[in-house]
């Protein structure tokens, strides 16, 4: 099982103009993995993500998702993933159990089961006071919780996170990252990017991007002592330190 | 289908959650229906006159009292001196000076034809233009009286005369807000239908939440008709908030049946709602789809024969029109409501409603990506 | 000051960055000016007449091929019986129709009267009454012609000049209009609506906390509009002269002057919309409803104010763009000098700093809040 590719890229581009935002990527995720996709603002994560995703057209190069090639069959892959964007991505004036039934209802899982599902989740989460309150009146750290169980709601091959953990407490992350590992647990592979350096040793593996290419691959562990040093931090700034392009 | 009624059951929850929206649908067809029709009088009158008397005979004064008593005009002042009354014109007090010579009446009498002098404030030309033709028909009038008394004139025996008799249908009062009324009853519809589902859709887009909706297998056209809609709903709503509006405060109701507004106006929606999508495609912000819905509507209604008419468009302005939908729906609701048109009258008008319902939502969701090339 | 530069130029480079709406922005007032210069006239041309005659003889073919040659109809129907003129008008086919009686020219030659009957459709009032005059004006010339022009005794001439604007020209009327539309379009709904922008999005407090006074903050959004504001005016003033032929006949320094004081004005309405309200489509909807529609409604540009209700017309008075309006066609039409214009000037000038004053005090209380 452990063996199964979920995700594959080989030598995968996109240009806007000029300007090459992911230049000749190459790397596969397993499935179950919990796979960091690291760099600096404007390295190109965003980007390559959104190719994955079926957002975005890619240039030239292969790659496919849940054994989807992302040229042609976009639409299929759409039914095997979740995704949680940077911007925040529920509906403010819908209430936390209005939302969990709309995104679970346009992925085709039928009424009555989704009531059972939105329960047990409004449950799981602790919600039960605020599940019909509008989610623009609760705080940060709950909307992120939400939106990622709503993004795992139909049971997905791939959860793609971006960024997901933007501006929130370290406690709330922690907690956030415990619902991640429960969903790996369940076999979802999840695609995760962050610039939180603490966060890349709590992925499986991770890849670093710089200046649209990755500088580097591998277990958080192989990494460190790749380049000698103490933490993921230190592996980052000694990549980071030759880039070109930073906001 | 089953995704459909997801979507539609959440565009409506929001939709009575924003409060301008309803706003929109409300107070728009009340304001509109009672500023537009009254404000909308074009009739040229209470043209102000100032007179600038240097005869004081016997003549000039019957001829002032004829102006005065005419319907058209408002004697505002008498003034001493041309030079005087030109200032008044200057305020925009006075709208025409006429200047009556002195000797004006010995003159008539002794050399059998006497001036007038008249003025116009003409900025305005169109005031300028009538006023003095109407005040000319006054002077007509008076010149005819003045002659009859001259002369006995031969009765008519050896001149040929044609008399022509008008009648005036549908509308015999002229009254300003008959006409009006309709017509914009269709500007409040293009407006809900064109503005409303522009900035819907990019509203999703500058909050992100469209990036949500496009990584969900849900279909191009179940997300488009998950918009259209309750828009589509929301623009009949307000179409009858203001027959209901027109209705209270004007008492006026369509001579033909509601079936045939509401069955063009159900086909119009779309065209417009078509419209709103497209622009929606083309702009990323919600100011710049205010921008270029604003600029869309100026054109298609002053475009629409809502204030002036079609016919005295130049040709190239007139082709325009064709490809405008509000100028057909102007043109069919104020058929039905002032002259009681039926289908039949008007059934080449609904195919080409047709044709734009197709064509803009078609353009729409050609233009509609998921994912960005 | 040096940052209240740099934040103007930032908020510079937002605005010409979008292309598209740039577009839009220098477009809409070329586009107005060709529209209303070109295309948009209450004159009546070429309308339809549908022709119902009973006597068929030579007199009456006479008259209607003076009518259908005339610029102001075309000759598009032959009716055969008064039934059929419900229909034609149903379908919008004609304006009007006129019917010839049996005997036409018999009666005209013979007993020396005759009648005709022209029937209107009336629903639109105006063009009615403008074609009916038309109509019965080709008849009277007809009929004076079979009376040969006797010269009649005891004749009242009327010498009459048109001031200002002696060719009638409607630009005259329109080009004061669609400066003051444009500014409330430029200066009162983009200026709130962007500033809106910024309290939706939640950015705002990140520019509340710089180092500059917070009403400055808002100013800044504002000045690149104000300035496209600014150009706007000045290309439809070179339209007008070089396209329209409309010479500005008072002075340009005074019209210009005058014309940034109005831009102040609608500036301040639009920060009063924004410091009240937080949703960008409430600023659009409030900017619509309160300004433009008004603007239209009330300068006196699209709607005769003098025949308006009482009620409309004293309303009228507490919209800042009919002082304007009327401020620019003075200047730019009747050419004339500053202390014609200082009453309106006065009262704009005491609206501005009544607006800016409740929007200064609104924003400084949401701030404390």
């Amino acid at each position: 099982m452990m063996s199964e590719v979920v995700i594959h890229t080989e030598n995968l581009t996109r240009k806007f103009g000029d300007f090459v935002a992911v230049n000749n990527i190459s790397f596969d995720v397993k499935a179950g993995e919990i796979f960091g996709f690291l760099g600096a603002n404007g390295a190109g994560k965003t980007t390559a993500m959104k190719i994955l995703c079926g957002l975005l057209s890619p240039t030239s190069g292969v790659a496919s998702v849940a054994g989807f090639d992302v040229y042609k069959e976009n639409e299929q892959i759409k039914e095997n993933i979740g995704y949680m964007s940077q911007k925040f991505s529920l509906y403010e004036n819908l209430t936390v159990r209005e939302n969990i039934t709309f995104f679970g209802g346009i992925y085709g899982i039928d009424r009555k089961s989704l009531k059972i599902k939105s329960e047990e989740l409004i449950r799981r989460l602790g919600l039960g006071l605020e599940a019909d309150k509008l989610v623009g009146s609760l705080p940060l750290g709950w909307k992120q919780k939400i939106s990622f169980s709503v993004a795992i709601l139909h049971n997905p091959k791939v959860v793609f996170l971006d960024e997901p953990t933007g501006g929130v407490d370290p406690i709330t992350r922690r907690q956030f990252w415990d619902m991640i590992y429960e969903a790996s647990a369940k076999g979802i592979t999840v695609f995760v990017t962050t610039h939180y350096m603490d966060e890349a040793e709590y992925c499986d593996r991770v890849s670093i991007m710089v200046d649209g290419a990755i500088a580097a691959m591998g277990k958080p562990s192989d990494l460190k002592k790749q380049f000698g040093v103490e933490n993921m931090d230190g592996v980052f700034l000694q990549l980071a330190r030759g880039a070109k392009r930073s906001e | 289908m089953n995704k459909l009624l997801f979507l539609l059951q959440k565009e409506f929850k929001q939709i009575f959650r924003n409060p301008t929206i309803l706003r929109m649908i409300i107070i728009m067809p009340i304001l509109q229906l009672i500023l537009l029709p009254l404000a909308a009088d074009y009739e040229v009158k209470n043209i102000m006159v100032s007179v600038v008397d240097l005869d004081h005979s016997p003549y000039s004064k019957r001829l002032i009292q004829k102006i005065d008593a005419s319907s058209y005009f408002k004697l505002v002042e008498y003034s001493p001196s041309y030079r005087k009354s030109l200032e008044t014109v200057g305020d925009g007090k006075t709208d025409l000076i006429l200047t009556i010579p002195r000797g004006f009446e010995k003159t008539l009498i002794k050399e059998n034809s006497a001036k007038l002098h008249l003025a116009a404030d003409a900025v305005n030309g169109i005031r300028g233009g009538l006023g003095s033709t109407y005040l000319a028909q006054v002077v007509g009038d008076f010149n005819r009286e003045i002659r009859e008394e001259w002369l006995v004139m031969p009765r008519n025996s050896e001149i040929p005369q044609i008399e022509v008799t008008t009648a005036n249908w549908y509308n015999p009062h002229s009254k300003y807000p008959l006409f009006m009324v309709p017509g914009i009853l269709v500007v409040l519809v293009t407006m809900v239908g064109a503005f409303m589902t522009a900035l819907n859709i990019v509203a999703e887009k500058e909050i992100g939440t469209i990036e949500q909706l496009n990584v969900t297998p849900l279909k191009k056209h179940e997300f488009i008709l998950g918009k259209l809609i309750p828009f589509w709903v929301l623009g009949m709503v307000s179409i009858t908030m203001g027959i209901v509006v027109a209705f209270v405060i004007f008492r006026i109701l369509p001579v033909g049946s509601f079936l045939t507004i509401y069955a063009f106006s159900a086909v119009y929606l779309f065209g417009v709602l078509g419209i709103g999508l497209l622009i929606s495609t083309f702009s990323d912000t919600q100011q710049q789809a205010t921008l270029f819905a604003f600029f869309a509507m100026m054109v298609f209604i002053l475009l629409g024969g809502l204030y002036t008419p079609i016919e005295g468009m130049p040709r190239w302005s007139q082709i325009l029109t064709y490809f405008n939908p509000p100028a057909y729906l102007i043109k069919i609701v104020r058929a039905i409501y002032i002259k009681g048109s039926v289908f039949s009258d008007l059934k080449n008008d609904f195919y080409v409603l047709i044709a734009f319902a197709i064509g803009f939502n078609g353009l729409a969701i050609l233009n509609y990506r998921k994912r960005m090339a | 000051m040096k940052v209240f530069f740099a934040f103007v130029k930032k908020e510079f480079w937002h605005v010409i960055r979008d292309k598209r709406s740039l577009i839009i922005l220098i477009g809409l007032p070329i586009v107005m000016m060709l529209l209303f210069g070109f295309a948009l006239t209450s004159e009546v041309k070429n309308s339809n007449i549908a022709i119902l005659d009973f006597s068929k003889d030579a007199a009456s073919k006479i008259l209607v091929d003076r009518i259908d040659q005339s610029q102001y109809f075309t000759v598009n129907k032959y009716l055969h019986s008064e039934n059929e003129i419900e229909g034609v008008f149903r379908k919008g086919e004609v304006r009007l129709v006129l019917i010839f009686p049996q005997n036409f020219e018999n009666d005209l030659s013979k007993d020396k009267k005759t009648q005709l009957r022209l029937v209107a459709d009336a629903s639109d009032p105006n063009t009615a009454n403008i074609t009916i005059n038309y109509a019965s004006a080709i008849i009277r010339d007809y009929q004076n012609e079979l009376n040969e022009n006797k010269k009649l005794p005891y004749t009242i001439e009327m010498e009459t000049r048109m001031l200002y604007n002696p060719q009638l020209k409607s630009s005259y009327n329109f080009v004061p209009g669609v400066m003051t539309l444009i500014m409330m379009l430029l200066g009162a709904m983009m200026t709130s609506v962007s500033i809106v922008k910024e309290k939706e999005m939640g950015t705002m407090e990140i520019l509340l906390v710089s180092p500059m006074k917070p009403i400055m903050v808002l100013v800044s959004k504002a000045v690149p509009y104000m300035v496209l504001c600014f150009l706007d005016i000045i290309l439809i003033l070179l339209m007008a002269v070089y396209i329209l032929d409309m010479p500005i006949q008072g002075s340009l320094v005074l019209l210009l002057a005058e014309s940034l004081l109005f831009i102040i004005t609608t500036l301040s309405l639009g920060l009063l919309i924004s410091v009240n309200v937080n949703s960008q489509q409430v600023a659009m909807f409030i900017s619509l409803v309160a300004l433009l529609m008004p603007s239209l409604i009330f300068s006196g540009f699209m709607f005769p104010i003098e025949n308006m209700p009482l009620p409309l017309q004293v309303m009228s008075n507490l919209i800042p763009t009919k002082w304007y309006y009327s401020i620019v066609k003075a200047i730019m039409v009747k050419g004339l000098a500053f202390e014609y214009v200082l009453k309106q000037t006065l009262i704009l000038a005491g609206m501005t700093v009544f607006f800016l004053t409740i929007a200064i005090k609104k924003f400084k209380i949401n701030l404390e809040a």
